[in-house]
């Protein structure tokens, strides 16, 4: 479990990007944070990982400050997936998801084998394996940005933004099979997305933030759609209109679900 | 001053067999002159480029010093050492010509590496550090591999144009191959002239060609072929 | 001599009122120099920049273009100029040529690589609107390659002008002339001081080049990339 405990982000130029915010992020879940730019969902979510220092507040990992850790070591057990991937552009495909591995010290059969296997998890060919990245397409990319933030299976996986630089139907697909992957892997997820849709679809928890770096509204998804708190979030779903349309769209995906499962059965 | 004499050919083939010898040697001391400026400029430039990413004040200045160093004249840069190594061929007065032609190959090649080091895009900088990499690692494992094309394009600008600088120390009593084009004009001789000239310009390809397949077989990944502007 | 000394030497010589006046005095070998640079400059760029504006245009023979220009700059520029001179005489031609030959290949090629680099977007976008190709060429590309375009002018320009020393070579003046004969009568001072003043030279060079750029270069292409 990660937690935020008034937790407070100003810059020296005196903007708040985070304003007292407390947050759990429960463990093997997924929590997407969600809200407008300028919110503070991104700050929040590199605070974790301590790319960003935290102002005022604690945040702890299963109880741990992660000030006590060095950075390094503290972001080696932390997965991390950008909105451009961000692979290295020198290294085949097999070695960039196994740079943590590498960073590790594990043994480099070890690493590549581990790789290999990751490759086959999130749908990529083992034949692109020793390609470079300027060789794939954006969808392929981001998968083997996952694949790499899998890598050293770490408890905890940080998501900024991770679909949105795709096309739709790529980026429902990569979507899918993410909870597909979740569902075996079982990880710590934060997940930031300015994309309420995908906020819906993916999380567990969604936290809605606003402008000032203040949490809106912490809740499941069917509350969130049930019971939206009036004012901000409210609008930020699209006002009653929009509110129709997500319903609408969550059963649809619960009945699609239910026909798989029953299909399945 | 008159020009050639008639009915005398632009090249007299018989002479470059009966100087062989000498011209394989001065082609020797040629390389040698054009080749160390560049060695000790990435030896230099890759450092200072790194402390001029590292620290953004730093650039300007520096980028000033090496716009004014690639205007100087390479007579004029050759002149101001020899107070301190003298003149002629060989020995310590080599570095009458070697360290000007450092300066020189600096102008272009901290640039270079600036640029190089620049062209690692932002993603896959925050990518190596949120994964676990310290700032040591991420220089010597990312960024400097990734700037490797533009340093290299940088390099192949710096290696032709020393391998034509060098005959210039010729006026001072040190030029390689430039030797034989003071020969040539003081006997109003084309042959010599020539032949160095083409030596000259073989040797720039020949080192072109060295850095272009060197760039090739360690940066595999890079998109496209670069062209050096 | 050291530094110091050879400093103080360069500025007496530099500051002395006789080196201020006359046909070897500062100002007439300034112009000298300064006319043989442009001249070799302007017929340098007549060639090469309708030429690199069509090969980057039509996309067609780039490979020789780039090639022919890094075997021009492979070309010693000395032992060009006293292969001319020895060839016909001493005069402009053996002092043009050669600056020709050295300015060619950075126009040329940041002409040709600035066009070529035009995004697709915008020229379809101009043949979108109707532009036909030397509509295409005139109006979008050139001007979106304008940055690159002065780029090579700017290094040619440089380039030029600290090698026009070598006009005094060719016997016909220039600000080499204090370098070339201070090195024969081993005047040391003439031949600092000629230098100082071709360095200013090109420091002149540069601080023209950024001024036409800031007033010429469209605020949207400002921090284009340079190239060498």
């Amino acid at each position: 479990m990660i937690r935020f405990d008034g937790v407070t982000k100003r810059y020296a130029d005196g903007t708040v990007a985070v304003d007292d915010l407390t947050l759990e992020i429960p463990s093997g879940q997924i929590t997407v944070l969600v809200g407008p730019s300028g919110c503070g969902k991104t700050t929040s979510l590199r605070m974790i990982n301590r790319m960003i220092d935290t102002t005022s507040g604690t945040i702890s990992i299963d109880g741990d400050d992660i000030r006590k850790k060095d950075p390094s070591d503290l972001r080696r057990g932390i997965g991390y997936v950008i909105q451009h991937a961000g692979l290295f552009p020198h290294r085949t495909i097999v070695d960039n998801i196994a740079t943590v591995p590498y960073l590790l010290g594990w043994d480099k059969k070890k690493a590549r084998a581990t790789a290999m296997e990751l490759m086959e998890r999130v749908g990529l060919d083992t034949k692109m394996a020793k390609r470079y990245p300027f060789q794939l397409s954006g969808g392929q990319q981001q998968r083997v940005g996952v694949a790499r933030a899998l890598a050293a299976d770490p408890p905890i996986m940080l998501m900024d933004e991770p679909f949105s630089a795709v096309d739709p139907i790529v980026r429902k697909s990569l979507q899918d099979e993410f909870l597909r992957l979740q569902s075996e892997v079982q990880k710590t997820i934060a997940f930031v997305t300015h994309d309420i849709d995908e906020a819906v679809k993916l999380g567990h928890r969604i936290a809605v933030f606003q402008v000032g770096g203040t949490l809106a509204q912490h809740a499941t998804p069917d509350e969130l759609l049930a019971n939206p708190a009036e004012g901000f979030v409210k609008e930020f779903l699209g006002g009653e209109k929009g509110l129709k349309r997500l319903r609408f769209n969550r059963e649809l995906e619960d009945t699609a679900d239910d026909e798989v499962q029953a299909a399945e059965r | 001053m008159t020009a050639v004499a008639d009915g005398e050919p632009l090249i007299r083939w018989n002479w470059i067999g009966d100087h062989t010898d000498e011209l394989t040697t001065l082609t020797l001391h040629h390389l040698k002159l054009a080749l160390l400026p560049i060695l000790f400029g990435l030896i230099i430039a890759i450092p200072l480029g790194i402390m001029c990413v590292r620290w953004r004040w730093l650039y300007p200045p520096t980028l000033g010093v090496a716009n004014v160093l690639y205007g100087v004249p390479s007579l004029a840069l050759f002149m101001l050492f020899i107070p301190y190594f003298g003149i002629g061929s060989g020995g310590q007065a080599d570095f009458t010509i070697i360290l000007p032609l450092t300066l020189f190959s600096l102008s272009v090649l901290v640039p270079n590496v600036v640029d190089g080091l620049r062209s690692v895009p932002e993603p896959v900088r925050q990518a190596a550090t949120a994964m676990g990499f310290g700032t040591l690692r991420r220089l010597v494992q990312v960024e400097l591999p990734i700037a490797v094309p533009v340093v290299i394009a940088g390099a192949r600008v710096a290696t032709v144009a020393s391998i034509s600088l060098v005959s210039v120390g010729v006026l001072i009593g040190n030029g390689g191959l430039g030797q034989e084009f003071i020969d040539g004009y003081s006997r109003d001789f084309t042959t010599p002239i020539i032949v160095s000239c083409v030596l000259i310009i073989l040797l720039a390809l020949f080192s072109d060609g060295v850095l272009v397949t060197a760039q090739r077989l360690l940066t595999p990944w890079a998109r496209t072929r670069r062209s050096n502007g | 001599m050291n530094l110091t000394d050879q400093i103080t030497a360069a500025w007496n010589w530099l500051t002395a009122s006789s080196h201020w006046s006359g046909g070897d005095g500062i100002p007439h070998r300034l112009l000298e120099h300064l006319g043989y640079s442009a001249l070799a400059l302007a017929i340098a760029a007549v060639i090469a920049l309708p030429l690199g504006a069509l090969v980057g245009h039509t996309g067609r023979g780039g490979f020789i273009v780039v090639s022919f220009a890094n075997l021009a700059r492979a070309v010693p520029t000395l032992g060009l100029l006293l292969l001319v001179v020895t060839v016909t005489s001493i005069g402009l031609t053996p002092v043009i040529i050669p600056l020709i030959a050295l300015a060619m290949p950075p126009i040329l090629v940041n002409t040709y690589e600035g066009i070529r680099a035009v995004d697709a977007d915008i020229k379809d976008a101009a043949k979108g609107m109707g532009m036909k190709g030397p509509g295409v060429l005139l109006k979008a590309e050139i001007p979106v390659a304008i940055p690159l375009i002065l780029l090579g002018l700017r290094t040619a320009a440089i380039q030029v002008v600290a090698t026009a020393t070598i006009a005094a070579y060719a016997g016909i003046g220039g600000l080499g002339r204090y370098i070339v004969d201070g090195l024969a009568r081993k005047d040391y001072p003439s031949v600092v001081g000629g230098s100082v003043l071709v360095v200013l030279l090109a420091v002149v060079v540069q601080l023209v080049f950024i001024g036409i750029r800031r007033a010429f270069v469209s605020q949207g292409l400002r921090g284009s990339s340079r190239t060498s």
